[in-house]
């Protein structure tokens, strides 16, 4: 049964897993083009009781997650975690941030517009203030960038700002920023909202993220305990309006049972990354409320296309007709999920939701073998207990393949390292992604100088593709530039993309303003200033 | 054997080479372990050359005898050294983790010796009847069902049906003593498997000693029943008992860490499993010096009560 990031129950000691990585990354940017409006707030917030009425001001929200224990820090930019995210999102602001359709919606940039040429991106301020009473200005968000390009540091979102020149970028004036960039990239935007480019004040210094941060965002703190709680206040000055709760409590549980415990009891107010039978069994009526975040998890198996068996485009075809993708939902998600069509972010912006969807078809998988000399095709399937129902995905998966003839012997790997060992090794491995744009995606592995390549697909072509969508300044056409090279990616692998994966939250039934449309890593998930106790 | 100071301090210095091969060992496994603390930061994000340069940031390009090496010149100065994933000292790792374990620890060994030895001498007493079977036969159950599953039952029953008591330690982290009500059931969870260990060595342990001559001829110079029960018979059963006692205490201050994750108390075993999970190799070295010495310790403490009640039972040195 598959339960939550580092919890299977089949394991005998559900204590001793890893802690959950983030599924997505900030990408080499995109998004959409001079955007300079925002659509207001959504009216898709949860409201089960039908009782929507007016935010109630006032409480303390506690909010339980899995955490990163003794280890964990408040500095924005090295976010690594969900709860990282989730408490850098309270107390930090970014220039934007992802919608429900994963496009870049303006934060503390009010606006953005490009040249003619799309290499220099002028981005304007709102009026926005730090905790400290100091305005947000074009100083603090260079520096805030080049610390995180700063080349002796590995943080997280440094691969994403690469497009970037921060030496020939500058301040046109106080809330005007000129952002030079060393290539035509039309979704900047998305460079902006790429996870962990959070702006923090010019005068932050290293060693006071965990004592006295200073953010722009709708929090400000109280205390922190590394692993195991962190207060956070409203902070009644913030841009986008002062929060309706008092406090803000993170608190870090690592079991999903003792988060679902914690929230039956009465302990926490919020439990994020809940598995699918807890869902189950308090969807209808019970103590909780249960929000399913649809779209989160890109679930898959990659193909490494440069080795046999996979160096064969009819055995990638022929390993696409194999699955069964209702069934693996079914067996892998328990069914907390939906069907994927061989393409990543379904119903994100640039989808190409016009390819028929792919059905299992033996008979042909079988011929498309035949044709390529592998009718004895043995293979062995990666796999390891790192992300929800990836050793589930890979037992259905090596019971469907034996029906058309392959045999797939599933190997099981650490879940401390799965993500480096399949990089470069094996041929098959089970392969999970968070939400991101699509655009993110590509760039990030599927070009030929993609730092995370783990199918190895490199095609100068496609490259070529990739750079002319970064050139062209109509969306439109630029929509179709995209859809060319999600239909090569649908006809021929690498990714066999069969389903995504519900996000699951449990909330106390008095929990009223959580966004049920936005997948993990967007903007409106675990938003916590919107969100009021009735 | 010449008195028992001698004994102990030879005892001590074997204590501190024992140690010293423990957190040996452990950083051999710790190397042995596939990756390292640059990969575990990776996580998701394999980037080859933000692997490398996190590698040599935190100098895992230098041999690892190197490491230990500068690592043990710091344990001299009673510095552990710094946490490779947040770069604070690992000595307020301990410290922080510390804590929430002794809370755990204290109140079940407090409850712990008392209970056993109860339950232990009553069986032995009416041993081979009514009340020797219950209480055997209860004791092996108990025995018989796993920390975790024992923790969710009582959870289920006492916290989230009956309302009772809270179901987690969750937010209380900062201030666990404010909140006793919330180890209770951490704390019968930890006491469940040892009690019965521990009562079934005592009974078993008494039930020789009343068949004994020397408790016989006690009887005959007519001492009382209870005198001979608890200052006769009782030292010699507490002798294997300390032994057993000693490493209960042990696994409880090496963090238990099946209850710490369900009850969300974050002590010395969460800090271990997130340690090993992130290849911290510093945090890891430091709890392995910190167990090594609390084992060496207690079962110094275990043999000198040993050797203290029966004498004739012999210590090896």
């Amino acid at each position: 049964m598959p339960s939550d990031e580092r919890t299977t129950t089949a394991t005998p000691f559900p204590g001793l897993h890893r802690r959950g990585f983030l599924a997505a990354s900030g990408a080499a940017g995109l998004g959409t083009l001079g955007l300079t409006g925002c659509a207001g707030p959504s009216d898709t917030r949860a409201d089960v009781d039908g009782e929507a009425g007016r935010p109630k001001r006032g409480g303390r929200l506690r909010a339980a997650f899995a955490g990163g224990g003794a280890s964990e820090t408040l500095d924005p930019h090295l976010s690594n975690l969900f709860a990282d995210a989730a408490r850098a999102k309270a107390l930090y602001d970014k220039l934007a941030d992802y919608g429900a359709d994963l496009s870049a919606q303006p934060r503390l940039a009010s606006s953005w517009e490009p040249n003619r040429t799309l290499d220099r991106w002028k981005v304007s301020l709102r009026a926005a203030v730090f905790h400290d009473g100091r305005p947000v200005t074009a100083k603090d968000v260079l520096h805030s960038y080049r610390r995180i390009a700063d080349p002796a540091r590995t943080f997280r979102a440094k691969a994403s700002l690469e497009p970037v020149d921060l030496a020939a970028s500058r301040a046109l004036d106080a809330r005007t920023v000129e952002f030079v960039l060393k290539r035509p990239t039309a979704e900047f935007p998305n460079v902006m909202a790429a996870f962990g480019a959070y702006v923090v004040p010019a005068t932050a210094r290293d060693g006071d993220f965990d004592h006295r941060p200073v953010g722009s965002g709708p929090f400000r703190l109280v205390s922190f305990a590394p692993g195991r709680s962190t207060v956070l206040r409203r902070n009644d000055a913030y841009w986008d309006g002062a929060p309706h709760l008092d406090e803000l409590e993170f608190v870090v549980a690592n079991e999903e049972s003792a988060r679902v415990n914690a929230l039956l009891g009465g302990q926490v107010e919020y439990a994020h990354e809940l598995n699918p039978a807890t869902a189950r069994a308090h969807e209808d009526g019970g103590r909780i409320r249960i929000v399913r975040l649809r779209n989160s998890a890109m679930q898959s198996f990659a193909m490494k296309t440069d080795r046999p068996p996979f160096d064969d485009r009819r055995v990638r075809q022929a390993l696409l007709l194999v699955a069964d993708r209702a069934e693996l939902v079914k067996g892998a998600l328990s069914g907390a999920g939906e069907i994927g069509n061989d393409l990543f972010g379904k119903g994100y912006e640039y989808y190409a939701d016009a390819l028929p969807q792919r059905e299992q078809d033996l008979g042909r998988a079988r011929s498309l073998l035949r044709q390529a000399g592998a009718d004895d095709l043995r293979i062995t399937l990666d796999t390891s207990p790192v992300a929800a129902g990836f050793t589930e995905a890979a037992a259905v998966f090596r019971d469907q393949a034996a029906r058309a003839g392959i045999t797939v012997e599933v190997r099981t790997g650490s879940k401390d390292t799965y993500w480096k060992d399949i990089l470069d090794a094996g041929t098959l491995c089970c392969y999970r992604s968070g939400a991101m744009p699509i655009e993110s995606h590509l760039s990030q592995r599927l070009l030929t100088g993609s730092t995370t390549n783990a199918t190895k697909w490199r095609h100068p072509d496609f490259d070529t593709l990739y750079q002319q969508a970064q050139s062209t300044r109509d969306p439109r056409e630029r929509a179709a530039v995209y859809s060319r090279m999600q239909r090569r990616l649908h006809t021929e692998g690498p990714f066999l993309i069969w389903g995504f994966a519900d996000w699951i939250l449990g909330t106390a039934r008095t929990v009223r303003g959580v966004e049920r449309q936005a997948p993990a890593n967007t903007l409106d998930w675990a938003r916590f200033d919107k969100v009021w106790l009735a | 054997m010449s008195g028992p100071l001698p004994w102990a301090a030879r005892r001590l210095l074997l204590g501190g080479v024992q140690t010293a091969a423990v957190v040996l060992l452990v950083l051999a496994l710790t190397e042995a372990l596939p990756g390292d603390a640059a990969v575990a930061l990776a996580g998701d994000q394999p980037d080859p050359e933000r692997i490398e340069t996190v590698r040599a940031a935190l100098h895992l390009d230098r041999p690892p005898h190197e490491r230990l090496l500068d690592w043990s010149a710091g344990l001299l100065h009673g510095d552990l050294g710094v946490s490779l994933t947040s770069g604070r000292p690992v000595a307020s790792y301990l410290g922080d983790g510390f804590g929430p374990t002794l809370l755990l620890a204290v109140p079940t060994v407090v409850l712990l010796v008392p209970a056993a030895v109860g339950l232990g001498v009553l069986a032995a007493r009416h041993q081979g009847r009514a009340v020797d079977r219950f209480v055997s036969a209860v004791l092996l159950g108990l025995y018989a069902v796993p920390e975790f599953a024992l923790g969710v039952l009582l959870v289920t029953v006492f916290a989230l049906r009956l309302g009772w008591l809270p179901p987690t330690a969750v937010g209380y982290g900062t201030d666990l003593p404010a909140h006793p009500a919330a180890l209770v059931l951490p704390v019968l969870v930890l006491l469940a498997r040892p009690v019965c260990s521990l009562a079934r060595l005592i009974r078993a342990g008494m039930a020789d000693a009343l068949a004994s001559p020397y408790v016989a001829h006690a009887s005959r110079h007519g001492l009382s029943g209870a005198r001979v029960r608890y200052a006769h018979a009782l030292p010699n059963a507490l002798a294997p008992a300390a032994q057993q006692l000693a490493r209960t205490i042990d696994w409880l201050l090496c963090g238990v860490v099946v209850v710490e994750a369900l009850f969300v108390i974050p002590g010395l075993g969460t800090v271990l499993m997130n340690a090993v999970a992130e290849r911290d190799v510093p945090v890891v070295q430091g709890l392995a010096v910190v167990f090594g010495v609390a084992t060496v310790l207690l079962n110094l403490g275990a043999d000198l009560v040993t050797h203290r009640f029966a004498p004739r039972a012999g210590v090896a040195a």
